[in-house]
């Protein structure tokens, strides 16, 4: 075994500062030598740091960074150094299973491939294709989402197709569209190296892109260094690293920007220039954010005025801003308004587009820009409008499809409204691709119940069992990064290739060629007769989406496999126009809310009502951005008598999603082995609960237990991080914190509201017998929240 | 002067497009999204009833039973499932249509009469009748495929 850091304890790694860019530090871990690297990307977070894979003897022994990658300048994070040791995890999906007396039982591919067209067949006769749904994922690669939604789109044509990425970025998204017009990330990971100032708003970025943290604390580490200001309820890694830490209630997040946002107008601080030029609704914004006095803001928020007057005082002097958003943002209350708000901030101060000036409305998973620009989830591909018929006849002559079988009649469904309609029971078959969302969902036993319904027909695509293959009719084994080749594309619009360097275990195909035999076996066709699907590998879809992305601004023309190999990742739009790519969207300031090219007309805040074509045609936006001011609305689930606790959740640094691969990772599970409640000493105090105590938390929905964690976080407030599930749970007990969620999501995103709802916490047992109380209070009194018991401070 | 008569039949009908959207939120317990809007939705109304109780008392408004009539003949009993819900939805789009219109026939009567503050109160509410009867459309235009199509 050769690492160079133990990056369970050492998370970051020591500093390289700052000069006059940021130093290369290459970051590997192998077990074994490897015979040699095959050139990929790390799928475990969004920020896609370039990587190399090491193998020996066909089976993967490690990873290092890529000294060459723009992204990452050789660096890896604990979960990208770990995490490849699932692919070689024993317990592999090698073999497709069908559900025989109840029994997943292994079938070949040809009975599994079968019966999936035999059921899509039946099924569309009698019910059309609209009673048919695909759930995907953030973890794919480019070409087999583009492939997927051509298949559903204009093969199958029903509109009911989305990805996990409705949980973790569809606000990102929305908040882009609502702003300047479309999807498609305004700034660069570039800006950190120059800015002044940065601002996370719910965004616990040491833990969650802790390479992109790295950046940052080596900014923090060198000369000017930039000034911290972090949004989050928790003491997380990132807030104990800030110049100025607001902690808001959970929910209050609107409350908070805009009396930020009053606070940078009462100060004179905008760019009027700028605003009268490039921007329309200042002055609704500045009517709706007048009354949010500090006071008033210290009443509903909570963060004292001093805390707010300090963080304003920041944002009113930065002459550069880089802001990053996320979950803290996009899975609470009114969470598209929210992030709106934080472009509102840096657009009333003129603080766009410029070099080191970067909104970042990040991603939570590795492709999930992917799934958006290809339209596997929610959107139409290439960022064009639904609600555009030019925009979708251009499709339909793309795929030489007649218009009509491209569902357009209205938005794509979203996952909560697919889960919905297969419990209602209009959906019947229902097609999961990578993604766990027995575990992942909000209120999972509503979930299970819809899973588990004997009419719905669940085909479950992974390389594992996991919770949900428990409920699926058909399981197809999938072959994983490092197994097939493809591309994928960053938070931060940066696309890299990464290559197959072994071959899947057993049967196993990739999901682009289980994709392609679906395609094949239903045989789809073109408006000529000839195979819809015209490609037959990774790289010839890549071909063919290149072509669709042509003109959008997610302009891929100019990138092909060979240009994408050998040196860093390309920022896309990459075309004629900008053959290396392009660090930042709209350098002639000149966004894209002109009517015939804007991804979306726009919704209401409040309710996501859509404006109409000619509504927003009225508005005459030609390339000004959408100033979009919200009022705060309070959250719909608030703790009372019975349920007199907020829950929030979130992640760990050691785990990613449902710990699918982080928990087949033994340095990463002995680092966070089991879910926890976070309480406050205060709460702890009053239901007499000690710190490894075993505690039971409700809802309305459903029930939790997980020992307690003390401390670093507001009072009222009790937090659980949302990987853990039961596949690997020690003793049986639920302990998945959706358990607890609510059943709920933003108006305009549709993004699940994971981050509050009302509980109520009772301690259940002492620390198990023959643990001693003081080591198990030790272990679970952290030094940072999501530190490690043995972390070294 | 019969702008008293109409005042009082926006009023009636403000009050019982609030409890058309309690109604459903009724009705629908079981659709996430449907609760929480058509909540919000209900207290726009609701504030409007407020809002124009002073022009009510000065140009004496009578109550009126006709938007009584109209709720008993739009809501026909307690509805569930996915078409329910499209005509539910409609009946309240309905409901929703009988307010802007009087608002518009409110607005051109106080501009007759040089009410600038009816005007003004025409200027800051109605705007959310609007967003009510477009939230409508969006969710009605998004339920009809699947309850027409394909729910059994």
């Amino acid at each position: 075994m050769q690492e160079t850091r133990d990056s369970i304890t050492d998370i970051w790694g020591a500093r390289t500062p700052y000069r006059s860019e940021w130093p290369t530090r290459v970051d590997e871990r192998v077990t074994e030598t490897p015979d040699h690297w095959v050139q990929a990307a790390c799928v475990l977070c969004s920020n896609g740091c370039g990587m190399d894979i090491g193998v020996k003897d066909g089976r993967i022994v490690g990873v290092r960074g890529r000294a060459v990658d723009a992204v990452n300048h050789g660096r890896l994070g604990p979960k990208g150094l770990h995490g490849w040791e699932a692919n070689n995890s024993p317990d592999r999906l090698t073999q497709p299973l069908i559900r025989r007396d109840g029994t997943l039982t292994p079938a070949s591919w040809d009975e599994a491939m079968d019966l999936i067209v035999q059921r899509s067949r039946a099924i569309i006769d009698q019910h059309t294709a609209g009673a048919i749904g695909f759930y995907t994922s953030g973890q794919l690669f480019h070409e087999e989402y583009y492939t997927l939604s051509l298949i559903g789109k204009g093969g199958l044509g029903t509109p009911h197709m989305d990805g996990n990425t409705r949980l973790c970025t569809a606000t990102a998204a929305a908040a882009l569209k609502e702003s300047f017009g479309s999807d498609g990330q305004m700034g660069s990971y570039t800006d950190l190296d120059i800015t002044d100032t940065i601002l996370h708003v719910g965004h616990n970025i040491a833990s969650q892109q802790t390479v992109l943290w790295m950046r940052i604390l080596d900014r923090r580490a060198g000369p000017q260094p930039p000034r911290l200001v972090v949004i989050d309820p928790r003491d997380t890694f990132t807030a104990q690293a800030a110049d100025v830490h607001l902690k808001p209630i959970v929910g209050t997040n609107v409350a908070l920007l805009n009396g930020l946002l009053h606070l940078i107008i009462a100060a004179g601080a905008i760019d009027q220039e700028f605003i009268a030029a490039h921007t329309l609704g200042y002055e609704e914004l500045r009517a709706t954010v007048a009354p949010w006095t500090p006071e008033r803001v210290a009443q509903v928020t909570g963060v004292p005025e001093a805390d707010l007057r300090a963080a304003a005082d920041i944002l009113v002097s930065a002459k550069t801003l880089v802001s990053t958003i996320l979950q803290g943002v996009y899975q609470s209350n009114q969470a598209t308004a929210a992030a709106v708000q934080v472009n509102n901030i840096h657009l009333i101060r003129g603080l766009v587009v410029k070099p080191g000036c970067g909104i970042l409305q990040m991603n939570g998973q590795p492709t999930a820009q992917n799934t958006r620009e290809s339209g596997a989830d929610g959107d139409m591909p290439g960022f064009r409008n639904w609600g555009n018929p030019d925009h979708i006849a251009e499709l339909a002559r793309l795929w030489n499809v007649d218009i009509n079988i491209i569902p357009h009649w209205s938005p794509p469904t979203h996952a909560m409204q697919i889960f919905r309609y297969a419990e209602q029971g209009s959906i019947k078959m229902l097609w999961i691709s990578a993604t766990n969302p027995a575990v992942s969902m909000p209120d999972l036993p509503r979930i299970r119940q819809i899973l588990g319904h004997p009419d719905l027909f669940v085909i479950v695509q992974d390389a594992f069992l996991t919770e949900t293959t428990r409920l699926a009719d058909v399981v197809l084994p999938a072959a994983i990064w490092g197994e097939k080749t493809g591309t994928m594309t960053n938070a931060g619009r940066t696309v890299h290739l990464s290559l197959k360097a072994v071959e899947p275990p057993g049967a196993a195909k990739a999901d682009l060629d289980i994709f392609l035999d679906y395609a094949r076996r239903m045989d789809f066709r073109d408006k000529d007769g000839a195979p819809l699907v015209k490609w037959h590998d990774a790289e010839g879809a890549f071909e063919a989406w290149k072509e669709c992305s042509r003109g959008r601004p997610c302009d891929y023309t100019g990138l092909s496999y060979a240009k994408l190999t050998g040196d860093s990742g390309i920022m896309w739009p990459c075309n004629e126009r900008y053959p290396e790519g392009t660090p930042h969207l709209y350098t002639d300031y000149h966004f894209a809310t002109d009517p015939d090219y804007c991804e979306s007309y726009g919704q209401d805040l409040d309710t996501g009502a859509s404006l109409s074509a000619s509504e927003y045609r009225a508005l005459q936006p030609n390339g000004r951005a959408f100033i979009k001011a919200a009022e705060y609305l309070p959250p719909s689930e608030i703790p009372d008598d019975e349920y007199p606790l907020w829950l929030t959740t979130g992640r760990l640094v050691y785990h990613f999603h449902t710990r699918t691969k982080t928990g087949r990772s033994a340095d990463l599970c002995a680092a966070a082995p089991d879910a926890f409640v976070q309480i406050h000493a205060e709460d702890a105090a009053r239901l007499g609960i000690q710190a490894g105590d075993m505690v039971q938390v409700e809802s309305r929905r459903g029930m939790a237990q997980a020992p307690a964690r003390i401390g670093d976080i507001i009072p009222g407030t009790v937090f659980m991080p949302f990987h853990y599930g039961m596949w690997d749970s020690p003793d049986g007990r639920p302990r998945a914190a959706n358990e607890l969620t609510l059943d709920e999501w933003d108006p305009v995103s549709k993004q699940p509201h994971f981050k509050y709802s009302a509980v109520r916490v009772f301690k259940l047992a002492d620390p198990p017998a023959g643990e001693d109380r003081a080591a198990a209070a030790q272990a679970a009194a952290p030094v940072a929240p999501d530190a490690p018991p043995n972390k070294k401070s | 002067m019969h702008l008293g008569n109409y005042l009082a039949l926006l009023t009636g009908s403000e009050t019982a497009l609030a409890e058309a959207f309690a109604t459903i939120r009724d009705h629908h317990r079981d659709e996430p999204d449907i609760g929480y809007t058509c909540w919000l939705l209900g207290t726009w109304s609701q504030a409007h009833v407020q809002a124009l109780a002073p022009s009510v008392a000065r140009y004496q408004a009578q109550k009126s039973a006709e938007p009584e009539r109209l709720m008993q003949t739009l809501f026909a009993g307690p509805r569930t499932g996915s078409l329910a819900l499209m005509r539910d939805l409609q009946d309240v789009w309905l409901l929703a249509n009988q307010v802007d219109l009087c608002w518009n026939v409110i607005t051109q009567a106080a501009q007759a009469l040089r009410d600038s503050e009816l005007e003004a109160l025409y200027r800051r509410c109605q705007p959310q009748t609007q967003r009510q009867i477009a939230w409508l459309l969006s969710r009605i235009k998004q339920a009809a495929p699947q309850a027409l199509v394909v729910a059994a």
